[in-house]
């Protein structure tokens, strides 16, 4: 279960950025998840309450927003929604495709007090 | 209050991985990650790899386990330099596990070090290890289902290798399926049929190795 090892990630950050703004209680976490990462969200949740237990992070409420794949063709410019892991270009079939939304891991923003 | 944070969580393994790649770039050693599932024969294909290149190049090994060496005596066997790492129930390699055991290695007398992960098709796919590159190993006997259920670990892969094709007469694994969505998942991997058992195809995957060290040591030469 990697996702200790992201919650853990996760904690380190959230730590390092209150403590730098000198707060007390961190309320909410807010994080980024790829489409197509390898993160069960439970898991990462449940990994962050074990660790972030006596800390200034014990209880906040980790909120997840999955970022969808989507590429870009870099032979026609066309940007597309990735369908059944097909990085292909829809339009014109080309395989030279930057994944531009979809593999995000991040801390976005904290709530503190 | 809200902060803006916008930081990768993995950073502090990246920032590892990427000294570590520094490391290896300035002794000009191509470093191979191989992964797959336990059971589909990495070790195996390894130690053929082993057996077949190691007159022409200088390779150690980096063996990823979570309780045991069994791999790493079985390496061992064929006179090269191969180093444990126990993960003690982890799934995975991170960099800092690969940066705490590099000073048992002799990096000034290596073409290759081949890190063989931890068995498993999600979780090492996510953590960079200082690796050039990337290598999964798919058998047959796993069935044909495998790239789309776990499409990260072959998009991440500069090869993939297609193992126990000699059992493929007693499976219903489809091959014209597999390649398909293999490379849809990933246009232009490289992908290699082979047998560890008969030596099917593995002359393709020693020449794709031998030309990742080159193609390394030439970018040495360049950038001295």
């Amino acid at each position: 279960m990697h996702e200790m090892s992201i919650a853990q990630g996760i904690l380190d950050i959230v730590l390092k950025t209150a403590a730098e703004h000198n707060a007390v209680k961190v309320g909410c976490v807010k994080l980024l998840i790829g489409q197509m990462t390898q993160v069960e969200p439970e898991s990462l949740k449940f990994g962050f309450a074990a660790l972030s237990v006596g800390t200034i992070a014990d209880g906040a409420v980790i909120d997840i927003t999955i970022t969808p794949l989507i590429g870009e063709c870099s032979s026609c410019g066309q940007q597309f929604t990735v369908e059944k892991f097909s990085f292909l270009c829809p339009l014109c079939h080309s395989a030279n495709i930057v994944v531009v939304s979809g593999r995000e891991l991040a801390v976005d923003y904290l709530e503190v007090e | 209050m809200q902060i803006k944070v916008m930081t990768n969580i993995l950073e502090q393994n990246d920032q590892v991985a990427a000294s570590l790649q520094d490391r290896f770039a300035k002794a000009g050693i191509f470093v191979l990650n191989l992964l797959g599932s336990p059971g589909c024969g990495k070790t195996s294909l390894l130690e053929n790899t082993i057996g077949a290149l190691k007159e022409k190049l200088s390779i150690a090994v980096i063996e990823g386990d979570l309780f045991t060496a069994k791999d790493a005596q079985r390496i061992e066997q064929h006179g090269v330099p191969v180093v444990q790492i126990n993960t003690s129930g982890g799934c995975h390699l991170d960099a800092n596990m690969i940066d705490s055991v590099l000073d048992c290695l002799d990096l000034t007398s290596l073409d290759m070090i081949v890190i063989e992960n931890v068995g498993n098709l999600v979780c090492p796919a996510e953590f960079n290890i200082g690796e050039d590159s990337k290598a999964t190993v798919l058998s047959i006997t796993e069935g044909d289902d495998k790239p789309l259920k776990y499409p990260l670990i072959f998009k991440q892969a500069s090869a993939v290798i297609l193992n126990k094709v000699d059992l493929l007469p007693y499976t219903n694994f489809d091959m014209q399926s597999a390649v398909k969505d293999i490379t849809s998942i990933h246009p232009g991997v490289t992908l290699l049929q082979v047998s560890c058992q008969t030596g099917t195809g593995l002359e393709g995957w020693y020449n794709w190795l031998s030309e990742q060290v080159r193609i390394k040591k030439a970018r040495r030469a360049s950038d001295v």
